[in-house]
């Protein structure tokens, strides 16, 4: 390699990486996934890229409601969404870093099917994402096996995230069971000492990537890469906060 | 020359004492005719109408606001920050407020941060802000009386809608269906800002204020507790039914009418039933809040089709009997005529294209569904009219007693609910529906149309590009007023439709027009332009044409819509020269 093009590479790193800030949006209290003090997995593995990247973190704290991305990446805010659906179409993804699906979790009774016999009498708890018409892939599929009555919705928007809410609700005994996004309940689930099994399968599964910009190829790129490098330590955060994989 | 200047002399004094000359509420008058007995301004004459002065707002998202005039002042609420400003008769700016609404009701909101405008009562002026505050004023100086806090921005709650102020009450209703919220309307003394009742739209009849004063006319809507027995267990808790539409008031009958939102925030399949009170029509008494009938346009809604229109109350000769009536251009794509000491259907036509359902059957009073086009999960449906905004949403008509006609803004959107995409929401995947609305048969996304309520017939109507978003007034000069998003302030014949005049204003038209009695004795119109709402967030949020679902799938039928107008609020005045 002749001494210029060295040194054109090195102005190009130091363009994307050295000189630059890494600007994350994150929800400030939307455990286990990020939370205003950095206790999130979503606060642990953004401060991974950027050690990786040798960018300073910095974060804008944005609930992640309806706009986000307009309002967030879109108005230049910042520069990544860290766990976004991998073919979410509003922003750029990088290749996944996990994969997870929505997950059984109960007490006493055990429910690991949507063929129990007991599905309809059962009480369980879903999230509600707050859209008109639109449901969990597991609030369709009860539907779909005509359990309803015993059915509970937790709208995402609430003091505590919905999946918490769910997790204290069987607890307490006022649930039998919930079917929930695995990496939103997988940490509550184990501190509460509930069971956890995975509804493996589609269309319960998603692949999970970081978000930019749709024109921030460069961005992505460089996070793919700093992504492939620390995959062990990512998958070690994952196990962490119990994301179910 | 001398006898002309009797007559002006005298046209003032012949309305002394009454509010003629004025607007004190978004609808002028309780019965929500959004007709005006000011006659200078007539075809002969509406084409040397010129704009008298402006005013910006400031505030860049949809300005869906009625300015109000009283007391010598204009007043005008904006979509949040929800500024209000007083101006005086030239359009200097005598005060503004700030209320300070919380910044986070922003993310909240399902469709822009609009607001519908303000009331004036006994020299207070009464507003609410995004946030979910009623606020009181003194009119004159702007100095606050009261606040009172009545939604919660971290259940989803917001408020959009004007307050009514009867009998010394406020009423207040809440946004955000969609998201789990109950809806409800309360009532504030409107003296000290204290809540004096609450009605659910959902829940066990005490919760609802459902008494023994209760008589609907349909035997569906009668039995206990229905607002729990038509849904599945709990699901009424967070079942919607939320109240952000208009308010009218029969000062002869004692009853307010208003409508409630579409059920949420559950698919359909997941909540069986009629989910009671979703998406119809509340009677009930002012002073006690107690419900006294109720009517269901939409049992077991599945397309979004919320029931918060305006009620029109007018006297009409039916068979040759004089019945009281209330009019009502509903989401679902019906006029309806009830009865509205009964909550009785006497009509219910169709007034744009409909593949929802067939009819309505007037025994039972229930829409007949089409089962081709009842939304399932994993199934694609085509051609679903009218769209999830309605054959009209919440822009308000107007009823010239002088003509028999209903002016009615609308649109003519349709939609296909194709697959499913991935949607996401606080760390959570889901599948969300992908809907695309696109224009209704004949290739135009709106329509101005004038109704005979008594033939159940379009007598006339205009074809318009976009969605008509704004409301409509008419006056005894025979003349109706309406804004479109592409910017044109319309005056139309009220009786031939003819288009005798129009303006182009900078931004696109939702706001709704209203005329008034200048200090100087002249008739003016006046009327927001600022395009927005859930129509015309493409312009007013910036969102990306090439994202057809961006707004529900409302930016994928008005991608064109950046073409022709741009964002921001202004306050246009017009009189003759």
């Amino acid at each position: 390699m002749s001494l210029r093009c060295l040194s054109v590479a090195l102005l190009f790193y130091s363009n994307f990486v050295l000189s630059t800030e890494l600007r994350v949006c994150a929800e400030p209290d939307n455990l286990p996934f990020s939370r205003a003090d950095r206790s999130g997995f979503e606060n642990r593995i953004a401060e991974l890229l950027a050690t990786e990247l040798g960018a300073h973190l910095v974060y804008a704290w944005r609930p992640q409601r309806r706009g986000f991305v307009r309002k967030t990446l879109g108005a230049g805010v910042c520069d990544a969404w860290m766990g976004v659906p991998a073919d979410y179409e509003r922003v750029l993804t990088t290749r996944p870093y996990y994969r997870s699906t929505y997950v059984f979790v109960y007490g006493k009774r055990p429910l690991r099917s949507f063929d129990d016999p007991g599905l309809r009498a059962l009480r369980i708890g879903v999230q509600l994402p707050g859209n008109d018409m639109a449901a969990t892939p597991p609030g369709h599929a009860l539907a779909a096996r005509g359990a309803i009555d015993n059915v509970v919705g937790f709208p995402i928007y609430g003091e505590q995230p919905a999946a918490q809410r769910i997790v204290l609700a069987i607890a307490k005994g006022s649930l039998d069971a919930g079917i929930v996004w695995g990496p939103a309940v997988g940490y509550f689930a184990r501190r509460a000492s509930l069971s956890v099994a995975s509804a493996a399968e589609l269309p319960f599964e998603f692949a999970i990537a970081v978000g930019v910009r749709r024109d921030a190829r460069e961005l992505r790129d460089a996070l793919d890469a700093a992504l492939a490098r620390r995959k062990p330590d990512v998958e070690r955060i994952l196990d962490e906060y119990a994301v179910p994989r | 020359m001398k006898l002309a200047a009797i007559a002006i002399a005298a046209a003032p004094l012949l309305c002394a004492g009454a509010d003629e000359g004025e607007w004190r509420m978004p609808a002028g008058d309780y019965a929500a005719t959004r007709y005006s007995a000011l006659a200078d301004i007539t075809a002969a004459n509406v084409r040397q109408l010129k704009e008298a002065w402006s005013f910006t707002t400031g505030v860049q998202a949809g300005h869906e606001a009625a300015p109000l005039v009283a007391g010598g002042l204009i007043y005008v609420v904006t979509p949040y920050p929800n500024y209000v400003y007083a101006l005086d008769m030239a359009g200097r700016v005598r005060w503004k407020f700030d209320p300070k609404a919380t910044a986070s009701a922003q993310g909240v909101a399902c469709c822009d941060v609009v607001n519908r405008g303000a009331f004036y009562d006994a020299g207070r002026l009464f507003f609410n802000t995004l946030d979910g505050q009623a606020i009181a004023l003194d009119a004159k100086s702007g100095r606050e009386l009261w606040r009172t806090k009545l939604a919660n921005i971290a259940l989803g709650e917001t408020v959009t809608m004007a307050p009514l102020v009867v009998k010394g009450k406020v009423l207040v209703g809440n946004s955000g269906g969609e998201l789990g919220v109950r809806g409800w309307l309360v009532a504030l003394d409107a003296k000290s800002g204290k809540q004096l009742w609450k009605a659910y739209s959902t829940g066990p009849d005490k919760d609802v204020l459902i008494g023994p004063a209760f008589k609907p006319f349909y035997s569906s809507d009668r039995g206990a507790d229905l607002g729990v027995k038509s849904w599945p267990p709990q699901a009424w808790q967070i079942g919607g039914g939320t109240v952000w539409g208009w308010i009218s008031y029969d000062a002869q009958r004692k009853l307010i009418y208003y409508g409630t939102g579409n059920p949420g925030p559950w698919n359909p399949e997941q909540r069986p039933g009629d989910n009671k009170w979703t998406a119809g029509l509340f009677a009930r008494d002012p002073d006690t809040g107690q419900a006294r009938w109720f009517y269901q346009f939409s049992p077991h809604d599945l397309h979004d089709y919320d029931g918060i229109n305006e009620n029109v109350l007018v006297d009409l000769s039916l068979d040759g009997k004089p019945r009281r009536v209330l009019l009502r251009p509903e989401r679902n794509g019906y006029v309806y005529v009830l009865d509205r000491a009964s909550g009785e259907v006497l009509s219910a036509t169709p007034y744009v294209h409909i593949t929802t359902s067939t009819g309505v059957d007037l025994k039972s009073g229930r829409p007949q569904y089409n089962p081709q086009t009842e939304p399932k999960a994993g199934r694609a449906i085509r051609d679903v009219c009218p769209a999830s905004p309605g054959a009209k949403d919440w822009q308000p008509s107007a009823y010239s007693p002088r003509t028999g006609l209903l002016y009615i803004p609308h649109q003519n959107l349709c939609q296909d609910e194709e697959t499913y995409q991935v949607s996401y929401i606080a760390g959570t995947p889901y599948v969300g529906a992908d809907v695309v609305m696109k224009p209704g048969p004949g290739g135009h996304r709106g329509e101005f149309s004038a109704w005979d309520p008594i033939a159940a017939k379009k007598r006339w109507s205009v074809a318009e590009n976009f969605p008509v978003w704004s409301g409509a007034l008419v006056t005894a000069g025979d003349i109706v007023f309406y804004g479109t998003m592409d910017g044109y302030f319309k005056a139309l014949d009220a009786k031939s439709g003819e288009v005798l005049w129009s303006y182009r204003a900078s931004s696109g038209i939702i706001g709704q027009p209203i005329t008034y009695r200048g200090t100087d004795g002249k008739q003016y119109v006046a009327v927001l332009s600022g395009v927005g709402g859930w129509a015309g967030a493409i312009v007013s949020n910036e969102l990306d044409p090439r994202d057809g679902t961006a707004a529900l799938g409302f930016a994928n039928a008005m991608k064109d819509l950046p073409k022709y107008t741009v964002k921001g609020g202004m306050l246009h005045v017009f009189a003759l020269p």
